[in-house]
């Protein structure tokens, strides 16, 4: 923790100090990258009987999200839900409506309750999973049905589970999103 | 942790217009979502072709994938069939599931036969696959069931062609690009699959309840005379499967039908052989009535019986 806050005010107070400076591409590409990765990555899993993935790339989104606020603008669901539409199944537009709207409910979540820690990060991100996951059901196109919510609930307490895992990934990817590897003379 | 103080716009009007801004786009972008959300429920395939080219530039790498899955579920079989009782037993009940499923289909080959018998001039030709091609995906996360093939309009796949895997059915093309294709499964809430039982005749429709289970329906309704173990296969009527392939087995009778398992569990085949529409030019007569209550299938209704009985959706 301090370490990092060390890392934030060396870049801004003294400036390159050990000569230097992470790379500005790698520094706003990251989380791009990582969440369309996400988006593409339950592709790859073969399940032909119910939906046991959890939206990956949505939750890397809200990793991010909630661990660096102010990264992404707020706007971001528009152009990443349209790249997750045209991999999840989903009919296009369904994630750009839900991902914009989670962004919305987040900022005034962060608003309310401005001081957060691990636990209300975990809980706000279960919420908001579990929102989402059941708008998506309704998003689908399919008549949604008593079995559909069955199978939704394994789903979303897969997801919730899985959230600590994605934000540690994430936190990986933030450390590695800021190694200073740009040499300033 | 605190927010970052950056963020509190102050007394700044440029911070303050920035902030306001965000919040106004985000908004717009939340209607762009619901407008092409509601385009895509009226007009299912009007993202297809963006979507396609999506499936193709992941395509080569869900074939690597698929390769891996296919060693490793290999090597899972082998071992769990060692631990058993020697490595073979596992291909052995593989051998005997299908046997078991070849049975019941020559029962319904027989039965078709005799049928077949009174209409003279009927000529039944042998099914030439179009492509032989994998599963190399599916949309693992989201509520509805498709799978991504691996083969395309170059291959002379077509939407609407049936695709069918070593013990039966799978599900049939919904959209086509250059070398991919999106099947939608059986067990997809929107499919609905015209089906007869193997042993006698009773006609019924066969949907996806979307949690991986089949319901069958009765067409006519009135003593249910299915038993757990039925097997269910294609009637032909639709135009769409040829009659005859193994569909489903009855687990659970219900009052108006029953709960059926897939016989062809798409994760476990991985070889599937995309087979030309059996009667296209059925079809096209048959086609434009129910075209309502597709959600999703562009000019394809499975539900449509050319010479069944209207039941009520």
């Amino acid at each position: 923790m301090t370490e990092r806050l060390n890392r934030v005010s060396n870049s801004s107070e003294y400036g390159r100090k050990i000569n230097r400076e992470s790379s500005p591409w790698r520094q706003y590409s990251v989380p791009y990258i990582s969440v369309i990765a996400g988006s593409i990555l339950p592709v790859f899993v073969l399940v032909g009987t119910m939906p046991i993935m959890p939206p990956l790339g949505f939750m890397i989104l809200l990793a991010w999200r909630i661990m660096r606020p102010g990264l992404l603008p707020i706007w971001v669901g528009l152009p990443l839900g349209a790249v997750d539409d045209l991999f999840s199944g989903q009919p296009f537009g369904s994630a750009i409506l839900l991902w914009s709207l989670a962004m919305l409910a987040i900022e005034q979540l962060e608003q309310r309750f401005p001081w957060s820690n691990f636990w209300q990060d975990w809980v706000t991100a279960a919420m908001v999973l579990a929102v989402y996951l059941l708008l998506a059901m309704f998003a689908s196109g399919a008549v949604p049905g008593y079995f559909h919510l069955t199978v939704l609930v394994p789903q979303i307490a897969l997801s919730i589970l899985l959230y600590p895992i994605i934000a540690i990934v994430v936190s990986w990817l933030d450390r590695f999103r800021l190694i200073r590897t740009r040499e300033v003379f | 942790m605190a927010p970052p103080t950056s963020r509190r716009s102050g007394h700044s009007r440029r911070a303050q217009y920035s902030i306001f801004t965000g919040y106004v786009v985000a908004s717009i972008g939340a209607l762009i979502g619901a407008a092409l959300l509601a385009i895509s429920f009226f007009q299912p395939s009007a993202f297809s072709g963006l979507r396609g080219a999506a499936a193709n530039t992941v395509e080569p790498a869900a074939e690597v994938t698929t390769t891996g899955r296919n060693g490793i579920s290999g090597l899972y079989d082998n071992i769990s069939g060692y631990l058993r009782a020697g490595s073979q037993n596992a291909a052995l009940n593989e051998e005997l599931a299908i046997a078991r499923i070849k049975l019941a289909e020559a029962e319904a080959v027989e039965q078709e036969n005799q049928r077949l018998k009174a209409l003279l001039g009927v000529k039944d030709t042998e099914v030439e696959p179009v492509v032989v091609s994998r599963l190399v995906g599916s949309t693992s996360a989201s509520t509805r069931r498709f799978a991504y093939l691996g083969a395309g309009s170059n291959q002379g796949v077509e939407p609407g062609m049936p695709v069918r895997g070593p013990h039966g059915v799978v599900g049939r093309i919904l959209e086509v690009s250059g070398n991919s294709a999106r099947v939608m499964l059986l067990t997809d809430s929107e499919s609905v699959l015209p089906v007869r039982s193997a042993s006698d005749d009773v006609i019924a429709f066969a949907e996806g309840r979307g949690d991986g289970l089949l319901s069958i329906r009765l067409i006519n309704l009135g003593i249910n005379p299915l038993e757990p173990g039925d097997v269910f296969v294609t009637s032909g009527s639709g135009g769409y499967y040829r009659p005859g392939v193994a569909v489903a087995i009855v687990e659970e009778v219900t009052s108006d039908g029953a709960i059926a398992r897939l016989v062809a569990d798409p994760a476990a085949s991985d070889v599937v052989s995309v087979e030309p529409i059996w009667q296209p030019e059925g079809l096209d007569g048959a086609q434009t009535p129910v075209e309502e209550e597709l959600t999703d299938g562009q000019s394809v209704p499975a539900s449509v019986a050319t010479s069944g009985p209207e039941i009520g959706q």
